[in-house]
């Protein structure tokens, strides 16, 4: 196990700097930003009209629908795409990954340390994008209203929520996406389908939408997303039987364990075959 | 004596309808072992099946008693270096090797330790610190052989080891092999240069098409092709006179006067008895300096095996 653990870490130390540096990866960091960007502009703007009410009801429910509809569905979903589709795929793209087959590392720890230095860097690039979003959404108020909304309100309820569903939702899509590079050599197709996949989970039978991320996701947003919102955000944002976070927690995490495991599984058949990419 | 050995047992390996090898059977001793054959013989599949970079379609693999399916063991015993001319971005060589033996496991000190040791086994300490990217050719074959080498495998297996290396480094490193194999190392090389290989092997595979059509130690393997006479030269001081008595044994089918004057080439299908009755000749007056066979080297193999398939380079 000590072994094991070693080797983890050592994966991980040679992933990081590839996944937060790789030239690759900047469009990465831009859709991280778009959001930030996004509620900063919107803060601007209400600071150009001081006439206009700070409603904080108004801008979290703002929040809740653009956490849940852009950033988690696209912004997150995407990212991870690229992140953790690039762990397996891209190294194959790059043949550089018979290294990494060629050293004394069964190929399933091999995984288990691609994942988690997948998870570090979508974590870092998202979990903070969420951060800034939810400090800009708000910064306009004066410090007074900061104030209440901070001691008496839900402002850290709802951003260590908001921050939680982030790092669970790049454990979810991580792991598909890891699993995904491990199967098929264009990640277009697979993202396209579990984009399609986790849009139409709201019209599937109950047992088919647990098996989604966006199902746990939604049911642990701290705001649900508000009806006023037009279609098709609005049916796509619905959540009719939401899980209870004791349910919806370990059930996302085991989602990712079985898909992560099913890859590692999968991954020990992987041929290195350069000319086929 | 059960020697431990690399086994392949009746192995094939197709890539979709391609054939890459077919029912190949080897037991690969201890010391140099070339794999020698055109391009697109199967060399290189026959490497990457056994270090596991590619699954046999039938068959079974065994490198020392282990399976490449079981990395913690086999890879602590095996080292590769691959012909993929690729690195991980970013890295230096030391870098490169380093957290290679990291994955090991290994304490980054003793790491450390192990990655100046093959670094400087490879003589390229000066440039340890630069990026691999901005390495020569020949570097970036001596900083794979030092990843390979550095956690001193019982079995090295090295695709085209001396592309891209200039004389002096490549003598080096023929050096480098021959010392891996006399510490009773298995070396599995493939070259397309055959006078190198010839200097430095024991023993020789050859392949074609996907087949093994000859293996063994190389003087074994040329006794063995019977269509191609045995060709021998003599150096003497009296070529004409031997020559006038070579053409009385039945066995021998050629006797030609050396460009040089100084010798003999004679082509015989019974080597021994030629041998034997060499002996009687030089009691005879005749002064005989040097016996040397003329083609029991990889080139002839290669030319009377393969020949008709592609020069070698």
């Amino acid at each position: 196990m000590n072994l094991w653990i070693a080797q983890i870490l050592a994966v991980v130390r040679l992933e990081w700097r590839k996944t937060f540096f790789s030239k690759r990866g900047i469009w990465i960091y831009a859709l991280a930003l778009m959001p930030v960007v996004l509620f900063v502009g919107h803060s601007i703007s209400a600071l150009n009209h001081p006439g206009r009410d700070a409603d904080f009801g108004e801008e979290t429910n703002i929040f809740a629908g653009i956490f849940q509809v852009f950033y988690l569905r696209l912004c997150v979903f995407f990212g991870c795409v690229g992140i953790f589709m690039n762990l397996i795929r891209g190294e194959m793209l790059d043949r550089s990954l018979h290294f990494y087959f060629l050293a004394p590392i069964r190929r399933d720890v091999l995984m288990a340390g691609k994942f988690l230095a997948g998870l570090l860097a979508a974590t870092v690039i998202f979990g903070l994008s969420t951060a800034l979003q939810f400090i800009a959404n708000y910064w306009y108020f004066d410090s007074q209203q900061l104030r209440e909304f901070v001691v008496r309100g839900d402002a850290v309820h709802h951003f260590l929520a908001y921050i939680g569903v982030t790092i669970l939702a790049c454990v979810g899509y991580g792991s598909i996406f890891l699993a995904a590079g491990v199967l098929t050599r264009n990640p277009i197709i697979p993202a396209a389908v579990i984009l399609v996949w986790e849009a139409i989970n709201p019209f599937l039978p109950g047992f088919l939408q647990t098996v989604s991320v966006i199902y746990y996701l939604k049911s642990l947003c701290p705001v649900e997303v508000p009806p006023q919102l037009p279609p098709p955000f609005s049916l796509i944002a619905v959540n009719p039987d939401p899980a209870s976070p004791i349910v919806a927690i370990p059930g996302l995490l085991l989602l990712s364990v079985v898909v992560v495991i099913w890859a590692g599984r999968k991954i020990r058949h992987l041929e290195i075959n350069y000319s086929a990419e | 004596m059960n020697v431990p050995s690399i086994i392949f047992e009746n192995v094939s390996k197709f890539y979709g309808d391609v054939l890459g090898v077919n029912r190949v059977n080897l037991a690969i001793p201890p010391g140099i072992t070339s794999l020698v054959g055109p391009n697109g013989s199967g060399k290189t599949t026959l490497m990457n099946l056994m270090t596991g970079l590619i699954q046999p379609t039938r068959g079974r693999v065994r490198v020392l008693g282990l399976s490449p399916d079981e990395p913690e063991e086999f890879f602590r015993e095996v080292g590769y270096c691959t012909q993929f001319d690729t690195f991980p971005k970013g890295f230096t060589g030391y870098q490169f090797v380093h957290s290679y033996l990291r994955l090991y496991g290994c304490p980054s000190k003793e790491a450390e330790a192990l990655t100046w040791r093959a670094i400087e086994r490879v003589g390229i300490v000066d440039a340890a610190h630069r990026k691999i990217a901005g390495y020569s050719k020949g570097m970036r074959q001596r900083i794979k052989l030092a990843q390979a080498t550095c956690h001193s495998p019982s079995v090295l297996v090295l695709d085209e080891p001396l592309n891209g290396l200039d004389p002096l480094v490549r003598a080096e490193t023929i050096a480098l092999f021959k010392q891996f194999a006399q510490e009773g190392m298995h070396v599995i090389i493939s070259s397309h240069i055959l006078h190198e290989v010839d200097a430095i092997s024991d023993q020789v595979i050859l392949l074609s098409n996907g087949y093994v059509i000859a293996e063994g130690q190389i003087r074994g393997v040329r006794e063995e092709i019977e269509e191609h006479p045995m060709q021998i030269l003599i150096r003497c001081n009296k070529p004409g006179e031997l020559a006038a008595k070579m053409f009385q044994q039945e066995h021998v089918v050629e006797a030609r006067l050396h460009k040089d004057g100084g010798g003999l080439l004679i082509k015989t299908r019974k080597p021994d008895k030629f041998y034997l009755m060499l002996n009687k000749i030089a009691l005879n007056g005749i002064g005989i300096e040097s016996v040397a066979p003329a083609d029991d080297d990889v080139n002839s193999l290669y030319e009377y095996l393969i020949g008709g398939e592609e020069t070698s380079q």
